[in-house]
């Protein structure tokens, strides 16, 4: 288990406060000044040589993104965007930062600014967040006040002002492009890429967009040193995270952990073990509800870091794991998450569309058992039509789910879901599929 | 996507009053000179507060007119986030989350103290017409499964009992303390910390 020096939150459980004070106690905006004095291409290389990966879903190294910012500032301005529209089913990290690590989250804002060449930082909070804005709004308050912020903040000779933009509801606009859009003023449809928002982002203007977790751990690698942070986990998974523990677990709980750590340390030690004992265990989401699940016998010895994830075909995503135990329908779970995808695909793209909603009435069904059995084919086919096929990720997210259930719980739904499709017996009616209508009256 | 239609009743007219006028301009200071148009999320939102937590089509062309943007782009964006409440919803609005996270911890229980206290179907206001509830998806707070949340604040860690009684304050008039309903702190483990314990209760 990480050693509790090592954790870089503190304050995740609100022990301490929240304010400038007892943050500062913590070791926030002790020395922001020296730090920036070793210049930009210092502060990138360490993140570099820390190796640290974004945090919000994509696993992005950190350092490489900063260095993507025009070295020199040209006739538009540059903008930091923090991304704290936590909205992954499973995930809610970003919340007690906002919460109870303000300053960490200010400090690092300052310091990242500082290394992309922005004056204007805008947080994207989700409307949701209502309260937690609030406090965040309060701490930077506080900061202003302090003069930690606005001109010359923290006597670092860098002006930065920090604004918070509500988003409303709308879990596409998570994704950095539709969240810029979002900021503008406009609905949150994703933009094609290139040109990226690094060159051309926040109002055409360059703009670098980072996860909020990304951002609160940056002050503490600068202080601790990057060879610090890449001393944790393993090669290319680096530092510490905090995994959001949720579903069928006795104790249900975010707690910071070092990279790499074993699911079943993870589940058992934190979370105080599934409902029902291990043995009681189903499948696991490792990665909050876009990545796909992961079967009990594979649990036993996965380890939680990017890499090992992506090997099982699944991924780390934002690091929200949901357990599902024995209990549970596993089909009626995806079936809900495929329905949570129809409610937020934001329309722009025809195969996520449709499909999103295509997916949710055929697990539905299957849940039910009143699916035919090449539907089950044919709801492989449909996924693999999305994934893919759209504008940003959000394809591949919803198909994901469905594609692990289908490689993983195949003969469950084949158990389920046994007669042939009304067709053979009726040559007469058209193939649909949505033939469960005809089913009903015929 | 949703469908998201507008009431059919619609007041005539639409202003702000001068305290959202204040809140107004501060918004709107925080973007750049001509890209005013940022602010009208935030502009939907201080109409919804001060119109009774719903925004009316007159608001939506008031904004356009007020942010020097067509009145459809206004309503665009009105009707494509799902926050902005297009017909009354009640004074009190209960919103429960029933994503996978939560509806494997027992989102369903919460749905029916909803349906039992305050209406039969989903968006339907209360006989008192204080209250309406509605089923959403994941609000964020999935270790603290399964929830709610009224107007602002966030009810967690709740069962059909817990939720029943919360309901009843809010009927009441009462307005029920937030947060946890199990006695954790925040996003703790119940029983089984073991991290940071040197700071437990500093």
């Amino acid at each position: 288990m990480l050693k509790d020096q090592d954790r870089i939150f503190q304050n995740l459980y609100n022990d301490k406060g929240f304010d400038v004070a007892s943050s500062q106690k913590r070791g926030d905006w002790v020395n922001t000044k020296e730090i920036t004095d070793k210049g930009r291409n210092w502060i990138i290389e360490e993140i570099k040589t820390s190796q640290l990966r974004g945090r919000g879903g994509a696993g992005f190294p950190t350092g490489l993104k900063w260095s993507f910012a025009p070295k020199e500032l040209g006739s538009r301005p540059h903008y930091l965007v923090i991304n704290a529209d936590e909205s992954e089913p499973g995930t809610c990290k970003d919340r007690d930062i906002l919460r109870f690590e303000p300053h960490k989250l200010i400090e690092g804002c300052l310091i990242a600014s500082y290394a992309v060449q922005a004056h204007v930082c805008y947080i994207y909070i989700r409307g949701e967040y209502f309260i937690e804005g609030q406090k965040l709004q309060s701490a930077i308050d506080e900061a202003y006040e302090k003069k930690l912020l606005g001109k010359n903040a923290a006597s670092t000779g860098w002006d930065l002002d920090i604004y918070i933009h509500y988003g409303a509801g709308a879990y596409i606009c998570g994704e950095e492009t539709a969240l810029l859009e979002s900021i503008e003023g406009k609905k949150g449809l994703p933009r094609l890429k290139p040109p990226f928002p690094a060159l051309i982002g926040l109002y055409g203007c360059p703009t670098i967009i980072n996860n909020v977790e990304t951002i609160a751990v940056v002050p503490t690698i600068l202080r601790k040193g990057g060879k610090w942070f890449a001393s944790l986990g393993r090669e290319k998974n680096t530092g510490t995270k905090i995994f959001c523990i949720s579903g069928n677990v006795n104790n249900p709980c975010n707690v910071e952990e070092e990279m790499s750590i074993s699911l079943k340390e993870l589940i058992e030690v934190h979370a105080g073990g599934v409902i029902g004992g291990w043995d009681n265990l189903q499948a696991v989401i490792p990665g909050g509800s876009s990545m796909p699940l992961i079967p009990k016998d594979k649990c036993e010895t996965l380890n939680m870091d990017f890499d090992s994830l992506m090997d099982e075909k699944s991924g780390l995503g934002t690091a929200g794991v949901v357990v599902i135990n024995k209990d549970q329908d596993i089909i009626k779970c995806m079936a809900r998450i495929a329905r949570f995808y129809k409610h937020e695909s934001c329309g722009q793209c025809t195969p996520c569309r449709e499909g999103s909603g295509w997916m949710w009435r055929m697990l539905e069904r299957m849940a039910k058992g009143e699916a035919s059995r090449d539907e089950i084919d044919m709801l492989g086919d449909v996924t693999n039509q999305i994934a893919g096929h759209t504008i940003c990720a959000f394809g591949e997210g919803s198909s994901w789910p469905v594609q692990g259930l289908l490689r993983h719980f195949s003969s469950e739904i084949k158990r389920r879901n046994k007669f042939d499709p009304i067709v053979k017996d009726r040559k007469d009616l058209p193939y649909l599929v949505d033939q469960h209508l005809l089913d009903k009256n015929a | 996507m949703s469908l998201r239609r507008p009431a059919k009743e619609q007041p005539e007219s639409f202003e702000f009053n001068s305290s959202s006028l204040e809140a107004v301009n501060k918004i709107i200071s925080n973007y750049p000179k001509d890209k005013q148009q940022s602010a009208v999320m935030a502009l939907l939102y201080i109409a919804q507060r001060q119109n009774d937590n719903w925004i009316p089509l007159a608001a939506m062309k008031y904004i356009g007119k007020f942010l020097n943007m067509p009145y459809i782009q206004v309503y665009e964006v009105a009707t494509f986030y799902s926050m902005y409440n297009l017909s009354p919803v009640g004074k009190h609005f209960i919103q429960v989350c029933t994503t996978t996270p939560c509806m494997i911890r027992g989102a369903n229980q919460l749905v029916e103290a909803c349906k039992e206290k305050i209406s039969e179907n989903e968006l339907e206001l209360s006989k008192d017409n204080k209250c309406s509830w509605m089923e959403v998806e994941c609000l964020g707070a999935c270790v603290n499964a399964p929830m709610m949340q009224i107007n602002d604040d966030y009810y967690e860690d709740l069962d059909k009992k817990k939720t029943l009684e919360i309901l009843e304050k809010i009927l009441k008039g009462e307005s029920p303390k937030p947060g946890s309903y199990r006695g954790r702190v925040n996003n703790a483990p119940e029983n089984s910390r073991k991290t940071l314990m040197d700071l437990k209760n500093a």
